[in-house]
Formats: C-alpha cells, structure tokens, sequence
C-alpha cells in the first residue's frame, strides 16, 4: 500500500497490466508471426524456413484478384444496403419510437442472439428453390422460371447485408438519438421545408453514425467467408474463402498468410483514415 | 406578437391540400417502412424457430413436412451435439470471467487516469474491434503453428478472451465515464482504504457496466465460428458442429438448441429494458 502511495502514478500501469499484456501477447505478437510466415516457403511435409519470400505477396495477387475484388465489390454493396435500410429504420425509432425507443432496438440486435451460422442457413430455407421468395420473384418475373436465388451473387449479398445490419444500425440510432430536436424545429421556424431541415440539419448530425456504421459494416463484410459459403458457390468465393482454405485445407500457409496480410493492411489504412478524421477516443466510445 | 402594432403579418407556411396528403403519406411511409425493416430482421428468426418443429423427410432441413415436438423432447440426441454445447458453455464461461476482469481493470485505466501511453492503449483496445475476424484468427494461428503449440480447448479459450477483452472494456467504460467520484471521496472521508471503498462503492455501482460486458463476452463467445475454426484443432464447439453438418444437411436438433439460446438471450433483455423502464418511466435511455 505505502509503496502505492508513494507511486501513485504507477496505479494505472498496474491496472492495464494484465490486460493488455493478454493483448500484446495473443493479438500483437499473432500479427508479427502473420507477417513472418507471409514470407516463408514450403510445405507441411518439409516444413517452413523463412526466405523473404515477396513471392506470396506477388503470387497472391495475381492469382485472387477476381476474389479481391469481389470481396470490395459485395462488402460494398451489402455496406449501402445495409445503410439504405438502416437509416429510415434507425431515423423511425430515434423520433418516433417515444417510449418503445429500448424495445424496437431490441429487434434490431434479435438476430445476433441466434447463432451466426444457423440464421445464415435460415436464409438457405428463405432461398431454397422450391421456397416461398423464389415462387413469388417467379410468379412476377423478377426470377426467370428456372432461375434461383439460392447459390447466386444476390444471395450472397442478401446474406451478408443481414448478418451485418446491427453493425450499421447501432451506431446510426446512437448519433440519430443524440440530435437535439429543437434544432430541427428551429430550421422549420426558420423556414426550411421538412426535406431542406432533414439535409441540412439532421443528415450532417447523423454522419459521425454513418461513418462508424459503414466501418464496422464494410471491415467484417469484406473478410467474410460464411455466406459466400453457404448461400453461393465457389464462383462467388471471397478472399475469406480463400484464406480459410488455404490455411485449413491446402496449408499452404506462406501464400495464406500473405492474403491475410494484405487484407489486414487494406483495413488498417481504412481505419487510419478514419481515426485522422474523428479521433480514437470517439470511435471506441 | 400582438404588440407588433401595425406592423405586417408574418407570413404563414404554406398550407395546401396537396402538401398535407405528402405529409401524411411521407409520415406513414416512414413508419410502415419500419415495420417492414423489423420484419425483414425478424424473418430468419422465425425460420429458424418454425423449422425446429419440422418433421424433415430426409436429411434436408429445407422445405416444410409436418409438424412435431421430437427435436425438442431430444434436443441432444445426434451424436457430438452434446459434447460441442457442453464445450462451448465452458470456453464461454472461461473467456467471460477472465476477459470481464482484465476489461474491467484496463476500462478502469483508461477513464480514471490520465498517463503517458493512453492513446497506444486505446488504439490497442480499438484495432482488435475493427480487425476481420479471420485475420484475428488466421493470425492467432501462425503463432500457435510457429511455436508448435497442439490446437484444442485451451487454444479456443486464448482466443475468446482475446477477442472479448475490448468489448468489454468498452461496454464498462461507458458506464464509468458517467461514474460520480464524490461518493469515493465520501467513503475515503469516512475512514475506507482504496481496497474497502472499490468493494463497498465503486463495484456496486459498476456492477450493471460490468454485468453487461460478460453478457456480450458470453454471448460473443458461444456465436463466434471463424477464430474458433482456425484454433480449434480437433475439438469441436457448437457452431463448429453445425458447420460440420452445413454440407450433409443440419439436423433439426440444432434449431432447437439455436432457439433455445435466442430464448435466454431474449429475456435477459427483457429483464433489462424493464429494469430501465422502472427507472427512467419515460424510456429516455
């Protein structure tokens, strides 16, 4: 205690100690050892040496372009799906929802209470062919007789908007619900229409929101495999796809690991962007 | 206003019938578009739910037969279902107490004291939230392969606590961040030590905070596949044994059981709402 009192400015040390020791050592150190297998060759029944092999990086490249790109491109798209259904739902329960505010926002996080994987094969059943969704898309022409949703890009998407959403939604409702009301009342005093008010002032207050929810939307979106797994084929593969495969089936870890790398370093510059725009301390509070 | 004498009328907002109906559809639009948002979030639910009562003809839990109760007088009738839920209940109680205490003690650095290196550590927290999981997991992985550490329960419960920790310490900073010192002081005043006045003060009143972070630790840990995939070796936790099923068709069992999680997480939500509602009448959360 008297050595404590004496050293008071030790307190907080101690306290982020053990912690982020845990953190250092199981999330800082992993990504050392990402980069250092990135840049080995070699194969399970040899083993690794660690060659400087750049090759992984330029290998990797070439041959997953199409599935790099078509992780940007189905993130991006669930990301502004995500958004276009979030924004009118958050914007609703923020000003309308009064005292049912808690209970409709329980709706929005309902689906992280069923298990990732089984709301994810729920979409299988939503899909199937012979399914109630694709009857009606047939029925008025949206899908061709012997079309199917099931095992298509759309799926894929579908799936990754929904398992995603909360992310977009949360941070969205908590900006929406921040703005003071009286603000708008004072645009209309003022004579802006309801449209000029919500451009003028309730979209430039909600963007911190939308910013936060595109993040946290797009970043688990782009390095997702599970939907791409279960709702397409592997000619909608992602690089999660890919990355997973290789270190699991093919243990092809130098080429793997340099995939995860470039995935990791794409993220971080998104990350660092942003965090020079608002602040670290806004983003994790 | 009145005392304005003779001055001109303020000119009044335009009102016309036309205008009134597209206020009156933009209104309703709105709310209707809510509906069908929660709906839409709710559907894999239901899917999920009704298909636990289906009486499959095969292996496909797909497509509607019949109805019955047989999966849930038996829910851990297959083989392995049991064994994956026993393991995942313990990972989860395991990485929640060990990842709550560690968040608690760095949440607790972080708001209370201002000290050199406070924004490396709030980037330490933030980067894991935002990092693709498979990143985490692919990473985590290199570094048990490279110091030939054998995959299995302990690997998996070095991952979750890793993944839960910064969940944590967000969640219990939220709650610190409105934490009134005064009451410290008060019992520091009346004669308490540090250690006497965390246990019968601080504690107390962070409890909820602290209640709700092992809440989203458990609950992060029983959902999470893609960094348990990568670290799990040969033992199997329950989202691994539904991905293991994925591709030989899912039995019914697992419906229920996915149900059955969604049926706790639900009413300890409730719990919550109500206890806010009891608080705050006005729901202004």
């Amino acid at each position: 205690m008297t050595f404590l009192h004496r050293h008071r400015w030790l307190t907080p040390y101690l306290l982020l100690a053990p912690g982020v020791a845990f953190l250092v050592l199981f999330f800082v150190v992993p990504l050392y050892y990402l980069s250092y297998t990135s840049l080995q060759e070699g194969t399970v029944q040899v083993g690794y040496t660690f060659t400087w092999a750049w090759d992984n990086y330029s290998s990797a490249f070439d041959t997953y372009r199409e599935q790099f790109l078509r992780s940007l491109e189905y993130a991006g798209i669930a990301t502004i799906a995500a958004l276009l259904i979030s924004y009118p739902l958050t914007y609703w329960i923020a000003f309308r929802g009064g005292r049912w505010k808690n209970l409709l926002l329980l709706f929005i996080i309902a689906p992280f209470f069923v298990t990732y994987l089984i709301r994810t094969l729920a979409w299988q059943n939503i899909l199937a062919d012979d399914g109630f969704v694709t009857n009606v898309l047939q029925s008025v022409g949206l899908v061709a007789d012997d079309g199917r949703l099931l095992a298509t890009s759309t799926a894929v998407i579908a799936g990754i908007t929904y398992n995603f959403l909360p992310f977009m939604a949360l941070p969205l409702y908590v900006s929406l619900e921040q703005i003071d009301k009286t603000l708008i009342e004072a645009a209309k005093d003022l004579y802006a229409s309801s449209t000029k008010a919500f451009l003028r002032v309730t979209l430039p207050l909600s963007m911190p929101g939308v910013i936060a929810g595109t993040l946290l939307t797009f970043i688990p979106a782009a390095g997702d495999f599970i939907n791409a797994e279960l709702l397409g084929t592997p000619r909608q593969a992602m690089i999660g796809n890919v990355i997973q495969s290789k270190f699991l089936e093919i243990t092809d870890y130098g080429q793997a690991a340099a995939l995860s790398v470039i995935l990791m370093a794409a993220i971080l510059l998104l990350i660092l962007v942003y965090t020079r725009a608002v602040g670290t301390e806004r983003l994790a509070g | 206003m009145t005392a304005a004498g003779d001055a001109q009328p303020l000119p009044r907002r335009r009102v016309n019938p036309l205008g009134r109906a597209w206020a009156f559809v933009r209104y309703h639009t709105l709310t209707a578009f809510g509906i069908l948002a929660l709906a839409y979030l709710m559907l894999p639910i239901v899917v999920v739910i009704v298909f636990s009562f289906n009486d499959p003809a095969g292996r496909f839990n797909y497509t509607w037969e019949g109805f019955t109760t047989k999966h849930w007088t038996n829910p851990f009738g297959p083989p392995f279902i049991g064994d994956a839920v026993g393991t995942s209940i313990k990972v989860g109680l395991i990485a929640t107490g060990v990842s709550v205490v560690l968040g608690t003690l760095i949440a607790m650095a972080l708001v209370r004291y201002h000290f050199r290196g406070r924004g490396a550590a709030n980037l330490l927290i933030f980067v894991p939230l935002t990092a693709p999981e498979i990143v985490l997991g692919a990473s985590l992985l290199t570094l048990f392969l490279n110091l030939g550490t054998v995959l299995g329960f302990w690997t998996i419960v070095i991952a979750h606590i890793m993944f839960c920790i910064s969940f944590v310490v967000v969640t219990v900073r939220a709650r610190l961040v409105g934490f009134d010192r005064h009451v410290e002081e008060a019992a520091m005043d009346l004669g308490a030590n540090e250690f006497v006045t965390f246990y019968r003060v601080t504690l107390p009143l962070i409890a909820p905070g602290i209640l709700a972070g092992g809440l989203l630790a458990f609950s992060l840990s029983i959902d999470d596949f893609v960094i348990t995939n990568f670290n799990a070796g040969t033992t199997q936790t329950f989202p691994l044994y539904v991905w293991s099923q994925a591709q030989r068709g899912v039995p019914a069992e697992v419906n229920v059981i996915g149900t059955m999680i969604f049926a706790v997480a639900v009413i300890l939500m409730f719990f919550n709402i109500l206890v806010q509602w009891r608080r705050n009448p006005k729901g202004a959360a």
